[in-house]
């Protein structure tokens, strides 16, 4: 006879959960969800052996265990630590644990330009909320901060080293989804940066994931480089049938024009599946797509300002009380607008824009 | 009804007497009135030769402003087109290309650039919004105009006059408030 299996009890912040053994406080943290989960940065729980690198979920262990209840003396990464039988944790009721990730967010925010206004992941990024969060309004580093040799990863994807705070995701992520990972993170410490060893395109088939897995702008589209603003983008779900993925997708469209697609993202800002280069790079218009409908934005997102979720169109009541006239069109905005022009698709473009485009 | 306030007087409804339906003394009463305004300061001035100095807040036509070297501000970044109460601004972002270092400050930068004056409400949002000082509410009105078509403002309407070719210009464009501000620094 199979034995039931036990489960452990662990409570966060007041908050009392079963989980199975092996489970970590953070995976513990976040099936309870909402505020309770801690943020994180480096760890990706689709990619093994990712974590513990970042500091920013670190937690507070008020009680180690039932059978030996001392708490730990330091405070714990909760996505390398695993949950014991009658574990007490704090996270935000802690304030040592708010402190702690207050310095981990400076220490990360240290040699981080901060060019959101240039940056293509402003709007969807991880930093960006966790430094809105936690961080502070200047810094106290008064020394340069650090900068790299420009480095040409290919076609599609462009790499911005001065922004990395090396989580390593998109090594893991190169290791575990593709046959041949050529790049890595080259030397050490200050000097620590992402790059193939030789000057060499990512070629991969599912190397573009490393966008999607990138928690902040180091890693972006070159398709969709400096196109459009997330927030001025529709997300819509869609699939198509696509032989080496799921295919199944969310379009980032601006109109008809399909400006961006990139994987599907749950809660807690993760991949949900995988998809190849050939539908995150090649398959930009509408057509290529079955569309299923406006991707759920959270309310606190920014991309949520445009309202696209359950918008309801009023009745267009003129053409009625004019007899079926239709009202006369005084000027079309096109005649005089240069931007937005119907004769120019941004998104079939396929780098960024430059000068020369708009003549 | 209850009365909201204390201070509603009942209409008095007695007949007027002779002197009343005379209404010399009430005409007399008016013109005196009248006559006070002429020795009174005028209220108006002789705009355009004569003009009033801008109150410090005022908001009005937009610029977009350039630094030291002349270079455009404006990297595209959209924040002045979400904070736009009328969506009145729209933008289109290009890349830097080398040997263009002196046009624009950053990687990216506006390569279109519109504000539609018949939308705009003059509110600042955007002024407040830009993280870069790239736009500015200057101390000028918009003008008017008898087509619609002439008020989509464009990057040539907006953008200052360069300070390293055109200093006189770009110090005219800066107005009475930025060189105030420069005496008192």
């Amino acid at each position: 006879m199979a034995e039931e299996k036990k489960l452990f009890k662990v409570t966060i912040d007041n908050i009392t959960i079963e989980v199975e053994p092996g489970t970590s406080i953070l995976n513990a943290a976040r099936m309870i969800g909402g505020d309770v989960a801690p943020p994180a940065m480096c760890y990706y729980s689709k990619l093994k052996g990712s974590g513990g690198k970042c500091r920013t979920c670190l937690v507070e262990v008020a009680a180690g265990s039932t059978a030996d209840p001392r708490p730990m003396p330091k405070l714990v990464a909760s996505c390398r630590t695993n949950v014991m039988d009658g574990m007490v944790v704090k996270n935000i009721t802690s304030e040592r644990v708010i402190d702690a990730r207050n310095g981990v967010v400076e220490f990360l925010l240290l040699n981080h330009p901060l060019d959101c206004p240039i940056c293509d992941q402003a709007g969807e990024c991880h930093l960006q909320d966790l430094s809105y969060d936690h961080g502070k309004e200047g810094t106290r580093y008064e020394f340069n901060r650090r900068t790299f040799k420009k480095h040409d990863l290919g076609p599609y994807i462009q790499l911005h080293m001065t922004r990395c705070i090396l989580c390593y995701r998109c090594v893991f992520t190169a290791d575990q989804l593709t046959n041949k990972r050529v790049h890595g993170v080259l030397d050490r410490g200050d000097h620590a940066e992402i790059a193939t060893y030789i000057e060499k395109s990512l070629d991969n088939d599912f190397i573009g994931n490393v966008i999607d897995v990138c928690p902040v702008g180091a890693l972006t589209d070159k398709t969709f480089r400096f196109k459009n603003r997330v927030w001025f983008l529709k997300p819509v779900d869609a699939h198509r049938d696509c032989p080496k993925c799921s295919g199944k997708v969310t379009l980032w469209n601006r109109g008809d024009e399909v400006f961006r697609v990139t994987a599907r993202k749950d809660q807690w800002g993760e991949v949900e599946d995988w998809i190849c280069n050939e539908c995150r790079f090649e398959k930009k218009s509408t057509n290529d797509w079955v569309i299923e409908g406006p991707t759920k934005v959270s309310r606190q997102s920014v991309i949520s300002q445009g309202h696209y979720e359950g918008l309801k169109m009023p009745k267009e009541t003129l053409v009625e009380v004019l007899d079926g006239r239709k009202p006369r069109l005084l000027m079309d905005i096109h005649d005089v607008s240069e931007v937005n022009k119907p004769t120019v698709d941004l998104s079939k473009i396929a780098g960024p824009a430059h000068s020369d485009d708009f003549k | 009804m209850q009365a909201l306030t204390n201070r509603a007087k009942p209409v008095d409804r007695k007949p007027m007497t002779f002197v009343e339906r005379l209404y010399l003394w009430n005409i007399f009463k008016g013109m005196l009135i009248t006559f006070k305004h002429i020795f009174k300061k005028k209220a108006t001035i002789n705009y355009p030769e004569q003009q009033r100095p801008f109150s410090p807040v005022f908001r009005g036509l937009h610029v977009l402003n350039r630094d030291e070297q002349g270079r455009e501000r404006c990297t595209a970044c959209g924040l002045c087109a979400v904070a736009c109460p009328a969506e009145a601004i729209t933008m289109e972002a290009a890349e830097r290309k080398e040997g263009e270092e002196n046009l624009y400050r950053e990687e990216k930068y506006a390569a279109k650039y519109e504000i539609n004056m018949l939308r705009c409400i003059f509110c600042g949002l955007c002024e407040e919004a830009c993280p870069k000082d790239a736009i500015y509410l200057s101390e000028t009105f918009a003008p008017a105009n008898y087509q619609r078509k002439g008020l989509i403002y464009g990057k040539p309407d907006l953008l200052i006059p360069d300070p390293v070719t055109q200093p006189e210009e770009y110090k005219q464009a800066l107005g009475n408030r930025a060189n105030k501000q420069q005496q008192a620094n």
